[in-house]
């Protein structure tokens, strides 16, 4: 019993939400030998955003296979359900403390769970319009991509005719398809920087197969109509992203989406103390995807933002493996080692993992970055220290694509001395 | 009771925080009270956009209505707000002065804060300013300590006031605009309105209560010749999320200037961080709208007070109409040409500080002209059968776990947190809704309960509060608005 009278459940591992990342870390962390594992998932089933997702291109990586996003998402849902892993649904985590007790709730009540070992799997949520300050009206018809994508995919509902869109996010431009298929007219996708931060690929299918002219280095300076919105002014911005007078454009429009940027939701990290990461917004990692509390690992996209559903399932698995690792030894065996510091330079924003122990490191480690503008013709280069060990060219490189360096644990053991690692683009 | 219910004693003009104070001590008399608001709920004009601060009263001219209604409903809220269960915090405000020459003028206000009456008024050095809040500009020379100032939720504040008027007997109804005010007799006011269906209905009273804020020049000069002008003077602010809520402990005023109080920076009861208002006269009562120049001017302003505001959490940007008109004061009382005819009118800041004693100063006359002019006997009910206590709104993420396990066991939807934010529960929601009066729209919960005042500003959640909306109303959620008619969210089937 707790201080409050609360009964106390005890589990192995507890995966804090049921999306694409949780669900992946529950079928590793059950392949690697964790029984008793328990999925908290706040929506009323499983499988995360990728519910709403009911356009096509998941999966091509795992799977080899281009899925819908309900029909990826199925596929570890099987797993979980096959492997009996319990998945607690309608049931929403307020608190995780420093001892990886966990208060969460649910419509039987309050229950609190002593953890052997928690994964952070909350994924991400949208920046909302009242963030970006943009001037004028607060009227109905606004909404953030995501919301608009629920509403339609979900709900059933219609919510507009005329739409425009600010941002060039992915959710951003697949609504820009998604609402042209529903019979809406798309004006224009507005973006405040000189590139977009979607995927290639999606500014391709979604864009230009269907005539919606994307704005690179426009924003929406005012929002027209106080009870409903009725238009919005689009004006160009400079290189210091001011509008510039002048370029003033009205766009008449019933709706507004915002696609304008997607936060890692860690609430519950920062609550807990976990040391957070100022450009990712999410914990800072070591190559087991263990935070600094120990026991606690996070990943997808509460970790950092991903473009690939792909990548989110494969770096959960390795977090649901490290979570059996960390429950059979009982502790962190691989921090007997100091760690190596992974340093983002020269174009580069950031890396997941942020440090490094290298007696902990599978044979290989993937690091995962981006970059911080469009890039051609650019190396990809890796310093041990000062020595630069490896180099790859890169063709293209943009900020909506997530990138990728492969560090060998014998490479890295054969360089004792290596404190830092920097990731960098090189001419 | 056997009353004749086609003519009301008083019909209020206006659910504001104004209109919902004098509704509430009205209904602790034995009358027959109408309130009429315009927009679909309560606290939809100046009342939902202010500074949420409770004044401690240094500011306005010794002598003048605004002064003494400060002080005296700065006096009653610590009590008001217990006894009507909404959150209030008396957190002290300081008034910060830059430089030497301006020293003075901080003083003088000092000296007018204790001709007022305003009791804790401390002056002090900039070091020992900066001693209690540590976050304050280098800059500051001298500063004004004010421990009588409070925060409160001016939501929940006009809310209780509205509950504890319709518990006691006031009704309330919305969507209906004044089009007419004449007199019908010597004794009677026929009140015309057009009524949520757009239809126009008429009632009778013997008093009328303009308590219509920005529109109280238009209910005003419907009946009085002695012509009134309200100037809806525009303020901009900025919200920030809580992560930025404890920057500063006490409301931050700069020294006034001749076009207000400055910008202040000040936490709000709930956490957050508010930064604004600028002041800018605007030629509508509509002009809600943010701008680039006002959020640059409050952005830039406050930094002068606090120099390490965290502009990249800000969660949202808002504007709010003053009431303003040319005469300075509150206009509070009858014209000389329309004896039982009651302005409210004018209502600038410090309105929200002042409203607990403006609406017993108010009720007060308007029960002695019914006394006395024979209308009415206005009796003062029975002490017992008068409701003086509100439950607030339940906030069940605010308590122990024991306690909220136990709610939940009550009534499982409080344990189904449809605002992640701000913690809030579809029983939360089902409770603003099922309020008299209730909520019935977006923003409605929203002021009530906070879904989707958090910094996901309701991006996951509307969805379900619109559905549970819907639900309770017994409406399509098609006919779910944010506001008022117009601002539905979804487009109907055709």
């Amino acid at each position: 019993m707790s201080a409050n009278n609360l009964p106390i459940e005890k589990h192995e591992l507890v995966i804090v939400g049921g999306g694409p990342a949780g669900l992946a870390a529950a079928a590793s962390a059950r392949e690697s030998g964790v029984r008793d594992i328990l999925i908290i998932e706040r929506d009323s089933q499983p499988g995360g955003i990728l519910n709403q997702c009911i356009h096509n291109g998941f999966g091509l990586h795992t799977f080899g296979e281009e899925l819908t996003g309900p029909e990826y998402a199925a596929r570890y849902i099987r797993r979980v359900q096959e492997e009996n892993i319990p998945c607690r649904l309608g049931t929403i985590v307020t608190d995780i403390s420093r001892d990886r007790r966990i208060t969460c709730i649910s419509r039987e009540g309050v229950s609190l769970i002593d953890a052997g070992a928690v994964i952070l799997a909350m994924g991400c949520r949208e920046r909302p319009r009242g963030a970006l300050s943009i001037p004028g009206y607060r009227p109905a018809g606004i909404y953030t991509a995501g919301t608009a994508q629920r509403l339609m995919n979900i709900e059933g509902k219609k919510i507009g005719k005329e739409v425009v869109i600010l941002g060039s996010g992915d959710i951003g431009l697949i609504m820009a398809r998604r609402m042209t298929l529903e019979g809406a007219h798309v004006s224009a996708v507005a973006e405040l920087m000189s590139y977009s931060g979607g995927l290639k690929r999606n500014i391709v299918q979604c864009l230009q197969d269907y005539g919606i002219p994307l704005l690179l280095s426009h924003t929406v300076t005012n929002i027209h109509g106080r009870d409903h919105i009725e238009g919005v002014t689009i004006q160009e911005v400079d290189e210091h992203r001011s509008p510039i007078p002048g370029t003033e454009k009205y766009y008449p429009c019933d709706t507004l989406l915002l696609s304008c940027g997607l936060l890692p939701e860690n609430e519950l990290s920062r609550a807990a103390g976990i040391t957070m990461n100022r450009v990712t917004g999410g914990p800072d990692v070591d190559e087991s995807l263990s935070t600094d509390i120990p026991g606690v690992f996070a990943c997808g996209n509460v970790l950092h933002v991903h473009d690939l559903v792909d990548y989110v399932s494969e770096e959960a698995a390795r977090a649901g493996r490290s979570a059996a690792r960390f429950l059979s030894s009982g502790q962190d065996l691989e921090k007997d080692t100091a760690a190596v510091v992974l340093k983002a330079e020269g174009g580069v924003r950031y890396t997941v993992p942020q440090y490094i122990h290298p007696s902990g490191m599978d044979d290989k480690l993937t690091v995962r970055f981006r970059v911080d503008n469009n890039y051609r013709d650019r190396y990809v280069s890796v310093y041990f220290g000062s020595e630069r060990i490896s180099r790859q060219k890169k063709r293209v490189l943009a900020p909506g694509e997530m990138e990728q360096v492969v560090l060998t644990k014998e490479k890295l053991l054969s360089y004792p001395d290596t404190k830092e690692i920097t990731i960098k683009l090189e001419d | 009771m056997n009353k004749k219910k086609s003519i009301m004693d008083a019909v209020i003009i206006g659910a504001g925080v104004t209109g919902c104070s004098i509704a509430r001590s009205l209904s602790r008399y034995d009358l027959d009270i109408l309130v009429l608001e315009k927009e679909e709920d309560v606290c939809s004009g100046t009342s939902k956009a202010n500074s949420a601060i409770i004044h401690a009263g240094f500011d306005a001219e010794t002598g003048t209505l605004k002064a003494k209604l400060n002080v005296k409903g700065a006096k009653m809220l610590p009590r008001l707000s217990r006894e009507l269960d909404f959150p209030y915090k008396q957190n002290g405000s300081m008034v910060l002065c830059f430089r030497r020459e301006d020293e003075p003028g901080l003083k003088a206000l000092y000296e007018r804060g204790i001709a007022n009456g305003v009791e804790g008024l401390t002056l002090m050095s900039g070091d020992e300013a900066r001693k209690l809040e540590p976050a304050l500009s280098k800059e500051v020379t001298m500063a004004m300590l004010a421990s009588t100032a409070g925060i409160v939720c001016p939501f929940q504040m006009t809310a209780a006031f509205a509950e504890n008027a319709a518990a006691n007997g006031a009704r309330f109804r919305f969507l209906t605009e004044v089009i007419r005010i004449e007199k019908a007799d010597h004794s009677l006011y026929k009140v015309t309105f057009r009524d949520a269906s757009g239809n126009e209905e008429e009632v009778d009273t013997r008093t009328v209560v303009n308590a219509a804020g920005l529109y109280s020049d238009v209910c005003h000069n419907m009946v009085s010749e002695d012509k009134l002008e309200v100037i809806p003077r525009r303020g901009e602010y900025l919200i920030l999320d809580k992560t930025a809520g404890s920057l500063v402990s006490h409301t931050i005023f700069q020294l006034p200037s001749a076009l207000g109080k400055g910008v202040l920076v000040t936490p709000t009861v709930h956490g957050n961080l508010l930064i604004g208002p600028n002041a800018e006269d605007v030629g509508s009562a509509e002009e809600t709208n943010i701008t680039a120049k006002g959020l640059a001017e409050i952005r830039s302003t406050a930094l002068l007070s606090v120099p390490s505001v965290p502009y990249g959490q800000t969660i949202t940007g808002f504007a709010g109409l003053r009431a303003h008109t040319k005469r300075g004061d509150f206009i509070l009382g009858e014209p000389a040409d329309a004896k039982g005819f009651f302005d409210a009118a004018g209502v600038e800041s410090p309105g929200l500080s002042a409203s607990p004693a403006l609406g017993d100063y108010l009720a007060r006359r308007i029960v002695n002209y019914l006394r006395k002019s024979g209308l009415s006997k206005a009796v003062h009910k029975d002490r017992k059968e008068i409701v003086t206590r509100r439950r607030g709104f339940i906030h069940a993420g605010e308590l122990p776990a024991d306690k909220r396990d136990a709610l939940i066991r009550k009534d499982p939807d409080f344990g189904v947190i449809i605002c992640r934010c701000e913690n809030i529960s579809a029983g939360e929601i089902k409770d603003a809704i099922r309020r008299t009066p209730g909520a019935v729209s977006m923003d409605g919960i929203k002021r009530r309960v906070r879904q989707g005042m958090g910094r996901c500003q309701a991006g996951f959640c509307t969805p379900a509060a619109m559905a549970i909306l819907a639900r309770e109303l017994g409406i399509p959620e098609e006919e779910v608005c944010k506001n008022r008619p117009g601002s539905e969210l979804l487009m109907k089937e055709e």
